[in-house]
């Protein structure tokens, strides 16, 4: 099966599944899903490692919640400005940390995310702790209610499929095939007159950019924007997302998103919610240990082995 | 302006690089002459590398100063430098691994086209150079693995592959550094006829431990040793000295007379 044909299934699916499941739950993996596909961009094909992409989705959310909330916008404007606004912080993110190299990068990201996080603790219009409640949806175009869950879900379905085709296509353009040759050899990019740095920034701004996308859609969704999204936890926890679905595979994030985000709802629920971090955690371990390709990667090895 | 500069492609004054307290390369003036292939040889540790990461700035001199075609390039980063027409190689082979052979040279044509950031079309504007990328890899009898992975080819094929891609972007100046490192007695041979090929149009300097390449190909040689330099000139000239014997040959030159027998009786 190829890309094309399993895209093709895995949107039928999607448009069909809220008939099954709980049209929350599906927006809230698709929500996860845009956000670990856009980290995967740039971990993935890239070859950066951003401990923290959490400051883009949070960003995303507290911008677009504050519109929602404060001014009389419609969503689909909230969610573009919340999408530039977390380019913007990319932006500038990027242009500190592209200069650093593996572990010094990851550093950088972490710590200006860190800075990020106690500027929304602190602002006034964060309501700290609390953060922002009661976010309304509001009307498409303001024209379509979107406080019916069910026209909420193929809202974030449509931004989902638009985030997606743009990282499909980034992937796949003349700048992806730069991105790929920086990965493969820096040096012998810049050796062939590529400023390498330059282009790591634009992967970055880009992923940034659609990390907020995602954070301001899920605002939207739960009708709240919390620190929760900010907070250092969601960096590793998008890491988790990429690593266990297959870091740099198209699918991998998408599955991995699902399985987190399952796994999440159906523990917190229950009478396991306290270990949830030690359950992640070993989940983590585990695909770490065996199978580092993550679940799509060791299906591509079984399928290249066995057909 | 100082002497006819412009018979000199690239000329280096005072160039230095300490690291640390050590020198690593020591006041070296280097003048190379456009049109000629010109080798740098020296004992292991000499400083050849280092000397090739000054004049691409993948290192900052301490001090001195390079020139381009008479333009001081000193201040210029890495790329810069690249997109004036002075494209290196790297001691060890730098290909793109997990791209395909035609990829490969088609990163070094993209550059030119001047789409390396439209994130937003699709690869298949890049086809068009494909015809051209096909030709480079005909160029070094590549043209059967255009669409094998990169990886998978034989380290000399992977070298083949470097020089194809470092002529897509039609240097004026080709670095090369040890081309024919870790070669087998054939792959040697395909190497250095194509470097003797693709010098018609370009100047080269080279790095090259086998002296028995150095011989058929170098026009003039710049000897180092210990960050300096020893001495310069042609083969028989170089070869002759004394002192160059005793800092470098005395172990090699066996291998040069070997290999000249080698080749005789084949
Ligand atoms: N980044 C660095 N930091 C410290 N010392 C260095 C660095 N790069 C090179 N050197 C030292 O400088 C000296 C020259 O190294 P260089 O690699 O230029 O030698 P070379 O002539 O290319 O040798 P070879 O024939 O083995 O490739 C060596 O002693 C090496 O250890
Ligand atoms: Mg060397």
């Amino acid at each position: 099966m190829n890309n094309m044909k399993l895209n093709l299934f895995l949107l039928a699916l999607a448009l069909l599944a809220p008939t099954v499941l709980y049209p929350v739950f599906l927006a809230k993996v698709l929500c996860f899903a845009l956000f670990a596909c856009a980290f995967n961009l740039l971990l993935g094909f890239a070859g950066l490692l951003s401990f923290g992409h959490a400051a883009f989705l949070g960003t995303g959310g507290y911008v677009t919640g504050y519109l929602m909330i404060n001014s009389g916008l419609t969503p689909e404007i909230a969610i573009i400005l919340g999408t530039l606004a977390g380019g913007l912080l990319g932006a500038i993110f990027g242009k500190l940390a592209v200069k650093r190299e593996g572990i010094y990068f990851a550093m950088v990201t972490l710590a200006l995310a860190q800075l990020v996080f106690f500027f929304y603790l602190q602002a006034p219009f964060t309501n700290g702790e609390d953060g922002l409640q009661g976010v309304p949806r509001g009307a498409l175009f303001g024209l379509i209610d979107l406080s019916n869950n069910m026209v909420m879900y193929y809202f974030v379905l449509t931004i989902f499929v638009a985030g997606y085709w743009l990282i499909n296509r980034t992937v796949h353009s003349p700048f992806g095939q730069v991105l790929k040759a920086i990965r493969e050899n820096e040096d012998r990019a810049t050796s062939l007159g590529y400023d390498v740095n330059q282009y790591k920034w634009l992967a970055f701004v880009i992923s940034a950019a659609l990390a907020a996308l995602a954070g301001s859609t899920k605002t939207l969704v739960f009708e709240l924007a919390s620190l929760t999204d900010v907070h250092w936890h969601m960096s590793g926890e998008v890491i988790l997302m990429t690593l266990v679905g297959g870091v740099g595979t198209i699918f991998g994030p998408l599955l991995g998103a699902g399985f987190i985000v399952t796994m999440q709802n159906y523990l917190s629920g229950g009478e396991m919610g306290n270990y949830i971090h030690i359950i992640m955690g070993a989940v983590f371990v585990i695909c770490v240990l065996s199978f580092r390709s993550g679940i799509v990667g060791q299906l591509m090895k079984f399928k290249r082995n066995n057909f | 302006m100082t002497q006819p500069t412009q018979d000199f492609i690239l000329e280096t004054r005072n160039l230095t690089k300490a690291f640390k307290g050590f020198t690593a390369v020591d006041d070296v003036n280097l003048k190379i002459q456009r049109g000629d292939i010109h080798a740098l040889i020296g004992p292991n540790g000499a400083g050849k590398t280092t000397v090739f990461n000054l004049l691409t700035k993948f290192l900052q001199p301490t001090s001195g100063s390079i020139l381009f075609n008479g333009d001081d390039i000193t201040p210029l980063k890495p790329a810069a430098i690249a997109r004036k027409g002075v494209i290196r190689s790297f001691q060890i082979s730098a290909v793109f691994p997990h791209l395909s052979v035609l990829e490969n040279v088609r990163i070094a044509l993209q550059r030119k086209e001047g789409n390396s950031f439209h994130f937003w079309r699709s690869e298949r504007i890049l086809n068009r150079l494909n015809d051209k990328a096909m030709a480079l890899l005909e160029s070094v009898g590549l043209e059967t693995f255009a669409n094998s992975i990169t990886v998978d080819l034989s380290y000399g094929r992977k070298r083949a592959l470097e020089i194809a891609t470092t002529l897509a972007l039609e240097p004026e100046l080709m670095l090369l550094d040890e081309p024919t490192q870790g070669m087998g007695h054939e792959d040697v041979g395909l190497v250095s006829d194509l470097i003797k090929k693709v010098s018609q149009e370009r100047t080269i300097l080279m790095v090259e431990h086998n002296l028995h390449v150095v011989s058929k190909l170098a026009d003039r040689i710049t000897v180092l040793q210990r960050g300096a330099i020893l001495t310069e000139g042609d083969y028989a000239s170089v070869s002759a000295d004394p002192r160059v014997r005793e800092a470098y040959m005395g172990t090699e030159a066996d291998d040069v007379n070997a290999e000249a027998t080698a080749e005789a009786a084949s």
